[in-house]
């Protein structure tokens, strides 16, 4: 025998399951007078800096359907890229701007829709800069651990063409799964596909 | 960073354990039907964490309502309550190295004593209760301890198998610090022979991590002529130390 390391294994994941609005957008889902507004609807106000953003996402299943019960939560650094996250050593973020977003997809159209702001570029682990993106993780019915992946922007070409985490796809074809595409109206939009050719790339991060 | 509620404690940069897939459910699963065309078929992309996974949303306790922790009231009329047999469900999240994690943000959602949940794609025919919404959170204190009160959930049928019913259960949404930390599961019931029929509970491959979701009785907890009580511990993944990592200039 030998001495014991004493570590714990985490909690095992479960799907959120159909109703998981409940939960955590109750207000999305008609429970009213529990909490006053669903938690992280709502993440500039008018003293955030930096520049508005309106993405629109889809998470679609194996038959290109998108998902009318999934919930998308957003994890991004500040105009300056920075995070406003206790493990953030570099300074103080935007105290206007938590960088964390939730939403649940519309049950008719499967869109959802973050107003938020464009992120600034944050170091790599050997001081590289990643491109400016945005964290995703995706929950539903179906889905028995949360998805993680990431959203870049289709106007940093140069940015996104040195950014460490695009450069280990070993897949050049599937880069463009990360990318958004930029709708008519200015808006990014965003689909997540779950299966496919066209299937994102998802990370085990 | 802003309204830091561990302002006294040292920096937590490290970044996370390895997730242990093998102790995860699998994204397909054709027990669990809807799994088939909504799980990912290409290897993930294992990558260490960056900045943008060890850095998290936390949350302080000023955002939290009187009620937030009292399913059995925070939907009820005033002077009603939920009906259903009355327990509190109260717990410590740990990380992997077994210590509490403060200030972790805890949703949960659960059916009614009868089965039936709030929503509009239910279709059970067990009644609401009006006094019932199924939603509450709070956050656990400094050495990482939570509790709430509620009703135990009855167990409920789904169309999934023609005669498919899930055991009791209660959803809980978990927050660490860390955005790779974040974590949904559910929690069963102690004695529950429904546990081990379930298609979503043997999504789980090894039967020594379903029961860590099995809450236990704790008559000690109890309180008399009021509520039973149920002990649940959550663990979430642990970090690196990163004493003897090379770190950036000025980090």
């Amino acid at each position: 025998m030998v001495q014991s390391l004493n570590r714990l294994k985490e909690t095992p994941s479960q799907t959120a399951g159909p109703y998981v609005h409940i939960g955590m957008t109750p207000n999305f889902c008609d429970i009213t007078g529990v909490y006053k507004e669903d938690l992280g609807a709502t993440m500039v106000n008018d003293k955030t800096r930096g520049e508005r953003i309106t993405i629109r996402a889809r998470v679609l299943d194996g038959t290109g359907t998108p998902l009318k019960d999934a919930l998308i939560e957003i994890w991004q650094a500040d105009a300056d890229g920075l995070y406003n996250s206790p493990s953030e050593m570099r300074g103080a973020a935007d105290p206007n701007f938590l960088g964390w977003g939730r939403k649940a997809t519309d049950m008719d159209t499967g869109e959802c829709v973050f107003e938020t702001i464009k992120p600034g570029r944050v170091p790599f682990k050997d001081g590289r800069r990643m491109a400016p993106h945005i964290s995703f993780w995706i929950v539903a019915r179906g889905i028995n651990i949360g998805l993680q992946t990431r959203m870049y922007f289709p106007e940093e070409e140069a940015a996104n063409a040195e950014d460490p985490v695009l450069a280990r796809i070993e897949h050049k074809v599937r880069v463009p799964t990360l990318i958004a595409e930029r709708g008519a109206d200015g808006a990014y939009v965003f689909d997540i596909h779950l299966q496919g050719e066209k299937e994102t790339v998802f990370f085990d991060i | 960073m802003s309204a830091d509620p561990f302002s006294n404690r040292k920096p937590e940069t490290g970044a996370f354990f390895q997730r242990d897939r093998l102790w995860h459910p699998p994204v397909f699963t054709p027990g669990y039907k809807t799994s088939v065309l909504r799980s990912p078929q290409k290897a993930l992309l294992s990558l260490d964490n960056t900045l943008s996974e060890i850095t998290g949303p936390v949350f302080g306790h000023n955002m939290l309502g009187d009620l937030d922790n009292d399913l059995i009231h925070n939907f009820a009329k005033p002077g009603e309550s939920a009906i259903g047999p009355r327990i509190i469900v109260y717990g410590r999240v740990l990380d992997e190295r077994g210590k509490g994690v403060p200030g972790a943000l805890l949703e949960f959602w659960q059916a009614n004593a009868g089965g039936r949940y709030r929503h509009k794609k239910e279709g059970y025919v067990a009644a609401l209760d009006p006094n019932f919404g199924g939603c509450g959170r709070t956050i656990t204190d400094e050495d990482g301890n939570y509790a709430f009160r509620t009703i135990q959930p009855g167990p409920y049928p789904w169309p999934n198998g023609v005669n498919d019913w899930r055991p009791a259960h209660i959803h809980f949404s978990v927050f660490g610090h860390g955005f790779a930390q974040r974590l949904i599961t559910q929690m069963y019931f102690e004695g529950d022979p429904m546990i081990w029929q379930c298609p979503i509970v043997k999504t789980i491959p090894d039967r020594a991590a379903v029961e860590t979701l099995i809450a236990a009785l704790d008559r000690e907890a109890t309180i008399p002529m009021d509520a039973r009580a149920y002990k649940f511990d959550i663990v979430l993944r642990g970090r690196r130390s990163s004493l003897f990592e090379n770190r950036l200039e000025g980090n």
